[in-house]
């Protein structure tokens, strides 16, 4: 401390005791560290009912004696129930988007590297922060609880649970799909089994999440607007912090939108209100106007469908976008050359967060709306290709002619443009609605949202956390077993969901928990094998990762501050950064984020931080865009 | 610390990407950095709880935004829509938060004065109107329970408790900050960081409560007058 040359003022000491350092803490690090960890819980959690749900495919009416003794509800006698695969299909999908694809992405990372690439000691509110990560925990402690409160056989439910299941099945968890649609979900129990309290705690859960959310939603947008550092300009932020700022703001647009109707949903529900009730309905045996019905009638299930779908669409940009940035960020580090077209990359990450408001119908098309609407839809839809294409380009021409070094972050990045376009490009074929028709709600479908927001955006988060790693654990992660990790994923996770497209396009369709009656889908089997044998061995490495992950956070090579020779300022203070992440002092920014190779400059890389000097030789013209911006202090 | 725009600082605000001695300005006017945002990223400056309020109402704005949607597309997709009488309580309610505003922007100007007593007096008054006006709101259900209508009466009183009790909860957390504000920052603070903390809680309280006058005035518009 004998270097500070700034008056510095803490705004919370380094806490004491072991509860305010890592439990309620309140420092963005240990916050980011938390919801990274909440995130690897529920991806567990998630991937187990997928190959559970594997299983129940591939090997339909197989006895598995533990899942007989581990569900006696949802698996009676270990064969598992047709509800019992609806539940997994629920819970699997509001995990994986929710606790996993929300959190850890911005949750996560965002929280932890925002403050420290700005320059800053902390998030602007560190209180709002911890409430944001406990207030999520909670929320997945309900949805857990979601799973257990159902056992029971519902209402009016006996004859459809004996005639799917074979008599006395019972659902573990809401059926209701992650997208929970209405007038089913609004019902309550009279609508079948799995759509009783479960469905309360699963509503009460999400509109939790979100507030989780908007909390830490408001943290970052106002953190990156008020407290940068000196020098550090807008436009000489890395992309990551763009990514988490568009991020930022389209959970507070759209977060909101869902908690409205997830309130709605439970009033209808609990409340006898009809906000999504239609009249005239006739329900697993049961005709409106008889006294289990609700009271009312006349709402608009497709209300539900706006409402949620207002926040779905942002929703799958909202888990990739953070995604893009950390890729953008590692293919310039590891390729040693600027960004190619920086500022087209900011545009393009705010023309694709903004135009992902305008599309929520291209998941309604089949609802009966007018096709003029739908034209409208279709067209918005697919100029999201637009921007999706710079960026993919400008991906392409980072690394054109780069010196490129592949470790292992650098290639979940360059598996990150890979899935994002292919599973892009089905998002071309799905956004027309003369396409989308006969697609719809078959495997096609599951297979495009799963290549691009989902597996897509967890590469993305494997490369951030190959690359950061360091930084905050002070130590590498072992690079032979993440080469390991990344190739039998990576050829896992296009075995898995290639062969899906074609199920789609034979028309298989999706949450339907076994195929077996259906004779033109007979031949498909093979395929559904393959996927099946694919998922388990995809699941099976991921314990290499994870026992990468914490052999190395003790065991790991030690790092030093700046392993990978990069130049934003996470890499100027020690790895793991002290409790103010700077020591003290205040830095300043001279340079772009991305000034690697520089022509003329002394040396390969030069940090942020690094004062540009008298001989330096002005950049030759058009260099500037592509490395950056913020060239404008060599003229001077 | 100058309040007033020099020509100096306009030119400099305008370069973006410029080194430090330029301190870049970002087009956010006085939020996103600029000379003071840049200046020291470590101090505290009561910019930071404006902003954040601000970006706290947008969210609010959106929630409202989704149930008003719900409450056009509910009000059209039926022939069960009965509009239930507007109890009279809520012009009541109406006016009371009305004045509460008024009250709350003389405390933020005696702040501003630094009189502080005539702050703490103008901050207690909002408070009880705050309370006053919750407590009107509550009336206001009592007298449509007494009449028998509840919140499954029909989808216009769903949506008159629904959205009620919504601005409600949002008021009740305006009244906490209130008293918060009264509580703990009715002296003036110790040095300057806690002073600029003390005016930026008070301007963010403000800025919420006016937001949530504004709001009641557009509810009790929607769900009675708009057809």
């Amino acid at each position: 401390m004998a270097e500070v040359t700034h008056e510095v003022v803490h705004r919370h000491e380094p806490p004491k005791s072991f509860i305010r350092k890592y439990i309620f803490s309140l420092d963005h690090k240990v916050i980011g560290i938390q919801y990274i960890m909440l995130a690897l819980t529920a991806v567990v959690v998630g991937m187990a009912m997928s190959i559970l749900m594997r299983l129940n495919l591939s090997w339909p009416g197989t006895n598995w004696p533990i899942l007989g003794t581990l569900f006696p509800t949802g698996a009676p006698g270990g064969v598992i129930s047709p509800e019992f695969y609806l539940s997994l299909v629920t819970m699997h999908g509001t995990i994986m988007v929710f606790f996993v694809l929300t959190t850890a992405p911005q949750g996560g990372f965002g929280n932890y590297f925002l403050p420290i690439q700005i320059g800053t000691d902390d998030m602007a509110f560190p209180f709002l922060n911890m409430m944001s990560f406990w207030v999520t925990f909670v929320g997945f402690i309900i949805l857990l609880a979601a799973i257990f409160v159902e056992g029971s056989v519902a209402v009016g439910g006996g004859a459809l649970g004996t005639a799917l299941g074979g008599g006395g099945s019972g659902t573990v968890g809401p059926i209701g799909g992650w997208t929970g649609y209405a007038p089913l979900s609004a019902l309550g129990k009279i609508a079948g089994p799995g759509q009783g309290a479960g469905v309360n705690l699963w509503i009460v859960s999400i509109a939790i999440f979100c507030i989780g959310s908007l909390l830490g939603a408001l943290n970052f947008i106002t953190t990156l607007l008020n407290m940068r550092t000196r020098g550090m300009s807008l436009m000489r932020m890395p992309l990551t912090c763009w990514a988490w700022f568009t991020t930022a703001v389209l959970a507070l647009l759209s977060f909101p939108v869902l908690l409205g109707g997830g309130i709605l949903l439970l009033l209808d529900r609990v409340g006898g209100t009809s906000f999504f009730i239609p009249a005239g309905e006739y329900v697993n045996g049961v005709l409106s106007g008889d006294p289990r019905f609700p009271l009312h009638a006349g709402g608009s299930p497709l209300l539900w469908q706006h409402l949620f779908w207002f926040f779905g669409h942002p929703e799958v940009y909202i888990a990739i976008l953070p995604g893009m940035g950390a890729t953008s960020h590692i293919l310039s580090t590891f390729a040693r050359k600027p960004v190619f077209g920086y500022r087209a990359m900011v545009f393009a990450i705010f023309a694709i967060g903004g135009l992902g408001f305008f599309v929520w119908g291209h998941h309604m098309f089949i609802s009966g709306m007018s096709p003029y609407s739908a034209i409208a839809f279709s067209i918005l839809t697919l100029s999201i290709g637009v921007p999706s294409a710079i960026k993919t380009f400008n991906w392409i021409g980072t690394l054109w002619g780069g010196r490129i070094r592949f470790t292992t972050a650098m290639l979940f990045a360059i598996g990150f443009v890979s899935l994002f376009v292919a599973g892009g490009i089905t998002g071309l074929v799905l956004g027309q609605t003369s396409l989308d028709l006969p697609m719809h709600d078959t495997y096609f479908v599951t297979a495009h949202f799963h290549l691009v927001m989902g597996v897509a955006s967890i590469f993305g988060m494997f490369a951030a956390m190959y690359f950061w790693f360091p930084k905050m654990f002070g130590r590498l992660m072992n690079e032979s077993l993440g080469k390991f990790h990344f190739w039998i994923t990576f050829i896992g996770v296009y075995t898995i969901f290639v062969p899906m497209h074609i199920m789609g396009i034979v028309g298989m369709p999706r949450r339907y928990a076994q195929f077996t009656e259906y004779a033109f889908l007979g031949r498909l089997h093979p395929l559904v094998l393959l996927v099946s044998i694919a998922a388990i061995v995809t699941v099976s490495v991921q314990l290499v990762f994870f026992f990468n992950l914490f052999w190395s956070m003790f065991k790991g090579k030690v790092a030093g501050p700046n392993p990978w020779e990069a130049t934003t300022l996470e890499w100027t203070t020690p790895s793991p950064p002290p409790h103010d992440n700077f020591a003290g002092i205040v830095p300043t920014v001279y340079r772009g984020p991305y000034e690697f190779a520089v022509p003329g400059a002394p040396k390969d890389f030069m940090m942020q931080t690094e004062p540009v000097t008298a001989d330096e030789p002005a950049l030759a013209p058009g260099l500037g865009d592509t490395s950056g911006n913020g060239h404008d202090g060599h003229k001077r | 610390m100058a309040t007033t725009v020099t020509s100096a600082e306009r030119v400099i605000e305008k370069g973006i990407g410029t080194g430090p001695p330029s301190r870049p300005g970002n087009g956010f006017h006085r939020n996103g950095g600029g000379s003071k945002g840049d200046a020291d990223p470590l101090r505290f400056y009561p910019d930071r709880y404006r902003l954040g309020m601000w970006v706290a109402l947008t969210s609010v704005v959106m929630l409202f935004t989704a149930l008003t949607s719900a409450y056009i597309v509910r009000a059209a997709s039926s022939n069960d829509w009965r509009p239930i009488a507007m109890p009279r309580l809520l012009w009541l309610s109406t006016a009371v938060i009305i004045i509460s505003s008024v009250t709350f922007e003389g405390a933020r100007r005696s702040l501003k004065r630094q009189h502080d007593a005539m702050y703490g007096h103008w901050l207690l008054i909002t408070t009880i109107l705050g309370v006053v006006f919750l407590g009107s709101q509550l009336l206001a259900w009592r007298q449509l329970v007494r009449q028998g209508i509840y919140l499954a009466t029909n989808p216009h009183s769903s949506f008159f408790y629904l959205m009620t009790a919504a601005h409600g909860v949002h008021l009740l957390g305006g009244i906490l900050a209130l008293s918060y504000l009264l509580v703990r920052t009715r002296r003036r603070g110790a040095d300057v960081t806690a002073e600029s903390r003390r005016i930026g809680a008070a301007d963010a309280v403000s800025i919420y409560w006016h937001f949530m006058d504004g709001l009641w005035v557009y509810l009790f518009l929607l769900l009675f007058f708009w057809k």
